[in-house]
């Protein structure tokens, strides 16, 4: 099976798997709808305050939600043995992080591409603000899934890996939410978000090239 | 002495056991000096009166803060790569003194800012990368005290730490890349420097002040990490029965 | 003695200066002190278990 088959496969398999668990799979999505609900509940309905953080909650949601399913990521297959199965095939384990990666963002990234200008919408945002919002989803939910599949691959099967995979990933994280909420605060203000997602842009440029590898070599040392 | 002999934990234990106590020596004589100089001798500043003598834990703290963390990346590498129990043994010991050093160097910038600026903290570039630092020095720490064999903490943390060193240079260069509130270097490596002579000299010896320190302290942790880990092993009966 | 006083207070910023002179200086001493106690008890830990295995 030549590599891009059998990344092919993979992901087809778990995009199956994932819609044969609906709850499981839709539970990021509701984490983000609840908890960005708090921040108008806590803050205060006031529109203006509201508008103002409202690519700031969205972001952050967004990224607590993506950090959500990454636990499993691995840990699932390898519980039943699939994952060494798996390596069998595919020893560089590049493969796999990277099918990984993409079924993550398939399941967890792109739904809040959608849903979050929603959410934004709802706080006030303008529709251009939105729009915005949604592009710097698109270009930087990838990044928090390559990301995410690293740290996921780093505390496979160890014990509070969920509060590992935190504090992993959340700080590697920050640049993509600092360019992504300052490219919607830019176009919310009137000006030009270009440098904003010209950099974003780049780090998924990046992310696309270096994750992956990292992924499979953190994948590798996990499981020897 | 060949340098590839201290890859032995034997022979580390017993040269790094002979280097601590005169670190320590040198570390206590410098900081006296540097802070003589700094807080008695330099004269106040124009603009800033008294407050910024700060600096002189402030900026050797931040430097050390960087410079510990690349350190560490590289022993880490270096254990990763060679297959050298001892490096990432190293690289082990470096976390928490970078981990401190960074603590510091937001805490007494905090100090600073707050009489100066009017702020103990601003999300600006500078200081949100340099909380980043510290958060990758407690992931790493985090990281490799949760995994149970040696062999797999080492690799791993080898090859987190070397994710996290692209957040050096953004620190480095975040004072020249975005113009937000932390003043900008005083001393580069191509222009004259902006600081008077004794402020510079006060700067110096608590720079190698800190150096002398972090090098002991990595040092003595190392060993203890060594005895941690080979303790049960032939030569550190020999060792240990003939310090107890 | 008005000397000492005025050094004290730094230009009225005294309470930083030394907060942050004297947090500093103290954290670095107590990362001597921990990691030498570390040692202490890495070594007392070998010999206990070196001790154990002669037993059983």
């Amino acid at each position: 099976m030549t590599g891009l088959a059998f990344v092919h496969a993979l992901l087809r398999r778990d995009l199956r798997l994932a819609s044969r668990r609906r709850t499981q799979t839709l539970l990021p999505l509701a984490f983000f709808g609840t908890a960005a609900l708090l921040f108008p509940l806590g803050i205060g309905p006031e529109p203006q305050r509201l508008r103002e953080i409202a690519p700031g909650i969205a972001w952050a949601c967004a990224l607590l939600a993506a950090m959500l399913p990454l636990q499993q990521l691995y840990a699932g297959d390898q519980a039943d043995g699939s994952l060494e199965q798996l390596m069998l095939h595919d020893p560089s384990a590049f493969g796999i992080a990277l099918s990984k990666a993409a079924v993550h963002w398939a399941t967890s990234g792109l739904p809040l591409v959608i849903v979050a200008p929603l959410a934004g919408a709802l706080m006030g945002l303008t529709a251009d603000a939105a729009a915005m919002l949604a592009l710097t989803l698109l270009l930087g939910t990838p990044v928090l899934s390559l990301l995410g599949s690293l740290g996921a691959a780093l505390t496979l099967g160890l014990r509070h890996a969920a509060g590992l995979i935190l504090l992993i990933v959340l700080p590697l994280c920050v640049p993509a939410l600092v360019f992504g909420t300052g490219a919607v605060a830019a176009v919310d203000g009137g000006g030009s978000a270009a440098a904003h997602c010209e950099l974003l842009g780049a780090l998924l440029i990046a992310s696309l090239a270096l994750a992956p590898w990292a992924a499979a070599a953190a994948l590798r040392i996990s499981t020897e | 002495m060949a340098w590839t002999s201290l890859a032995s934990p034997p022979r580390f234990h017993a040269v790094a056991g002979r280097l601590v106590a005169p670190l320590w020596i040198a570390a206590l004589l410098l900081g006296v000096a540097g802070l003589v100089v700094g807080l008695g001798v330099a004269p106040s500043d124009a603009v800033q009166g008294e407050a910024y003598r700060i600096l002189f834990v402030h900026v050797p703290a931040a430097w050390m803060s960087m410079l510990v963390y690349v350190a560490m990346a590289a022993w880490a590498a270096i254990g990763w790569a060679f297959n050298a129990r001892m490096a990432s043994m190293l690289a082990r010991a470096l976390a928490p003194t970078g981990a401190l050093f960074t603590a510091l160097a937001l805490w007494t910038g905090a100090c600073w800012g707050r009489p100066t600026w009017g702020a103990w903290w601003v999300w600006d570039a500078r200081l949100t990368s340099e909380l980043l630092l510290l958060l990758l020095y407690l992931g790493f720490i985090a990281l490799v005290e949760s995994i149970p064999d040696p062999r797999r903490a080492d690799a791993s943390g080898a090859l987190l730490a070397i994710v996290g060193v692209v957040n050096v240079p953004v620190i480095y260069f975040s004072v020249v890349w975005w113009n937000t509130l932390h003043q900008g270097a005083s001393l580069t490596l191509t222009a004259a420097p902006r600081l008077g002579a004794s402020m510079l000299a006060a700067l110096g010896l608590m720079t190698l002040a800190f150096w002398a320190h972090a090098i002991a302290a990595v040092l003595a942790r190392a060993r203890a990490i060594v005895i941690e880990r080979e303790g049960s092993q032939p030569w550190a009966a020999a060792v240990l029965e003939g310090r107890a | 003695m008005s000397g000492l006083m005025e050094f004290l207070a730094m230009g009225g910023r005294g309470a930083y200066v030394w907060s942050a002179f004297a947090i500093s200086l103290l954290a670095l001493a107590l990362e001597g002190r921990s990691v030498m106690s570390r040692n202490a008890r890495a070594r007392r830990d070998a010999i206990a278990r070196a001790a154990a295995e002669r037993v059983s």
